[in-house]
């Protein structure tokens, strides 16, 4: 196994040249007639990871996870090679990695996580070179349709060739975000927080967004309108939230802009009922860094210890797979976890029914035909829930709603506290309006 | 009324933008270096704050008074070991070192403090709010405008009543010709540097209390503090309080509208003043 290491930043300019120096003699070496698969020879992975910059959170688990996979991939008989790229949570440098990946290393399987700035420019590279790739974390939708040549005509729309996706849509953060809303006593009015980004954009879209979904319902959605990531003021926002009455507040916004959004609201006097975005409070350092001012706010929860899911590659619990990587980092779980695990678990199973692993159409295949239960439920390109236009490339996973509460030694936990969708994980609470006694 | 309410958190703003100027301006008045990094000795500085409030459990204002000589004696060393190297006719070798500098500063906090969101915890007073009458604002905010209008007063001081100032005043006009007369530019440069990472310190504070912050956020700042340095006019400081509250009620404004011209009336606003003023608003003679 070889694990490239992670490029730290932009000025390894000299590292840069020397390694494209050493592909060129290895290209060169290899001669001129030998095709560019050979056979008999290691089956090459690619994935390409945020470890540095804002998005950082989401990969904090990668070098734990991938080590761990490589290994057991290794051991049940696969002969794989990882090859590990950093994004630099920059959607370009992403793009830039991949083909790198692809060109210099001759992977045969791209793998990619962690939000659509980072999953869509290495999903349309693979699609173009013809390269299978698996995605996951990101909403389908600003995958899907971020991907398409016209986001705006749905006629236009076409299924992928080699890019498959597994995570949940909108469709189900309107149901749990409704369902959690809907165990509280409010007049139904929301406002939302939707930035300027690939996640703001499809979800503040007022007809393929939230918008239509809650209204359905129910609930009626205030939307002052796109802002810059790294605001540093919602005045404007909180003014159209109290002129609009809204008593719940919802989003997708990034974490340093909860913290400021949620502080400006108590010092301008405005108080929901219910604050529930998504992304911002995802990790529980993110939640920490606001202090008791956290307490109770709410978020979609895509995965966690609780689930009563197992590994297919290592038979570890969900529970198991958290407390592990805790253990062995003294970090505690984060939910990307269970997804990455979870990527690398689908592509061993790929690579194990492929007939040929390094032939891109049968892997391509094979990914399509996949029917597993993971750590983070059943993973199957069956169509099952989807529309007809993304039903080959998209296959949903479970999602329940989780409010953070501050456990005794002044940490938080995350509760779930509406599991209506998705039954078979246990909730360990009800929601509760926010208080401000 | 919802008016008034903008205009002041607007006003408001502008004094954080402000904080964030005046060491800029300060460096780049005396000494023409444009300090891409700023931002980031800012996030920087929001770090060293933390580490004195987390570890030593000192009251965040107490531990910018620890942070302030720490951070001044980082910026005299950077001054002379790294940046006066640097400083000469040409404008690029300083620019590419500092873009440099922003990039290292970026990773070492990253390898420091990994990727997660910070906050500086000031408990009540982080949202704590007074009634004007005409609106409800934040004592946090308030405060931070109050800083940036003591910070202006103290620098204004030391520029125009001191021997240092004169120093400054004289190298900034002709380093040459100041040399000649027995200044020591490269300790003034130094000092200078110095005193604006005291300023970087104390609106590191303010940010850190405001907004939690990560080890990537520090150039999104970087781009408004430019913006108010300029409109201000080169070496005002009285200039750059101007620009920034221009720029902050700019942005305000714009949101109130709506949201999505937030940042480009602020660039707007700031276009705007150059066709009519190219030199700024209140240029200091000479520059």
């Amino acid at each position: 196994m070889i694990i490239k290491p992670k490029t730290k930043s932009l000025i390894t300019r000299r590292k840069l040249l020397k390694g494209a120096a050493a592909t060129a003699v290895v290209a060169g070496a290899s001669g001129l007639y030998t095709p560019a698969i050979a056979a008999g020879r290691k089956i090459r992975i690619g994935y390409v990871s945020p470890q540095t910059g804002p998005l950082a959170g989401f990969a904090e688990a990668d070098a734990y996870i991938t080590e761990r996979a490589v290994a057991k991939m290794n051991e049940i008989g696969l002969d794989v090679e990882l090859f590990i790229k950093d994004s630099q949570s920059n959607p370009n440098r992403a793009a830039t990695v991949a083909q790198e990946l692809i060109i210099d290393d001759e992977i045969d399987l791209m793998l990619v996580a962690s939000t659509p700035e980072n999953t869509n420019p290495v999903s349309t590279v693979c699609e173009n070179e013809g390269v299978p790739i698996i995605s996951t974390a990101a909403p389908w939708q600003p995958w899907f349709i971020g991907q398409q040549g016209n986001p705006g005509d749905p006629a236009s729309w076409k299924p992928f060739d080699y890019a498959y996706h597994f995570f949940w849509g909108l469709e189900n953060i309107i149901e749990v975000f409704s369902n959690m809303w809907g165990q509280l006593d409010t007049n139904k009015s929301v406002g939302g927080l939707f930035p300027n980004d690939a996640d703001g954009n499809a979800w503040g879209d007022p007809v393929n967004g939230l918008k239509p979904g809650l209204a359905a319902n129910g609930f009626s959605l205030t939307d002052p309108g796109r802002f810059q990531n790294l605001t540093d003021d919602f005045t404007a926002q909180i003014n159209a939230f109290k002129a609009a009455n809204n008593e719940i507040v919802t989003g997708v916004i990034i974490p340093p802009d909860i913290a400021t959004f949620w502080n400006q609201c108590k010092q301008q006097g405005f108080s929901p009922k219910a604050v529930t975005v998504a992304k911002a409070i995802l990790f529980p350092q993110s939640i920490e860094a606001l202090g008791d001012q956290g307490y109770n706010l709410s978020s979609e929860i895509w995965w966690s210890p609780m689930h009563p899911f197992t590994s297919s590659l290592t038979g570890e619990s969900a529970k198991d797979l958290a407390g592990g990587f805790s253990e062995a980092t003294s970090r505690p779980w984060t939910q990307p976890i269970g997804f990455t695990h979870g990527l690398f678990e689908v592509a061993a199973d790929v690579l194990k029914r492929a007939g040929d692993p390094t032939n891109p159409e049968d892997v391509a295949d094979t990914i399509g035909a996949t029917r597993l239960d993971t750590v983070v439920g059943r993973v199957a390109w069956d169509g099952a829930g989807m529309p007809p236009f993304a039903a080959k490339n998209v296959c949903k996973t479970s999602l329940v709603g989780g409010q953070w509460r501050l456990k005794g030694d002044g940490k938080y936990e995350l509760v779930i506290i509406d599991n209506k969708s998705a039954p078979m994980i246990p909730t360990g609470g009800t929601m509760e309006a926010l208080n401000y006694a | 009324m919802i008016w008034v309410d903008t205009v002041i958190q607007g006003v408001l703003l502008g004094g954080l933008y402000t904080l964030f100027a005046t060491g800029l301006s300060l460096v780049f008045g005396i000494m023409r270096l444009v300090n891409l990094a700023h931002g980031d000795f800012i996030i920087f500085g929001a770090y060293v704050i933390l580490v004195l409030v987390t570890w030593m459990g000192l009251d965040p204002f107490l531990a910018v008074l620890i942070a302030m000589p720490f951070m001044f004696a980082l910026g005299y060393v950077l001054q002379i070991v790294m940046l006066n190297k640097v400083i000469g006719d040409e404008i690029l070798p300083p620019l590419l070192v500092t873009f440099g500098l922003s990039i290292v500063v970026q990773n070492v906090l990253l390898e420091g403090f990994t990727a997660d969101t910070q906050r500086i915890h000031a408990q009540e007073l982080q949202i704590a709010s007074v009634d004007l009458g005409v609106a409800t604002v934040g004592v946090l905010p308030l405060l931070t405008f109050g800083s940036a209008i003591l910070v202006i007063v103290i620098l204004q001081q030391i520029f125009y009543r001191t021997s240092l100032g004169r120093a400054f005043r004289a190298t900034s006009d002709d380093p040459v010709t100041a040399s000649l007369m027995g200044i020591k530019t490269d300790n003034i440069f130094a000092i200078a540097t110095g005193i604006a990472m005291v300023v970087v310190t104390i609106s590191a504070l303010y940010l850190g209390m405001r907004a939690s912050f990560d080890p990537a956020i520090g150039p999104a700042r970087l781009i408004y503090a430019f913006e108010a340095v300029i409109i201000g006019g080169l070496g005002s400081f009285w200039g750059t309080l101007v620009g920034g509250v221009i720029i902050g009620v700019a942005q305000v404004l714009g949101a109130a509208v709506n949201p999505e011209w937030q940042i480009l009336s602020g660039h707007v606003a700031f276009i705007i003043v150059l066709l009519v003023r190219p030199r700024g608003l209140f240029p200091k003679a000479g520059l």
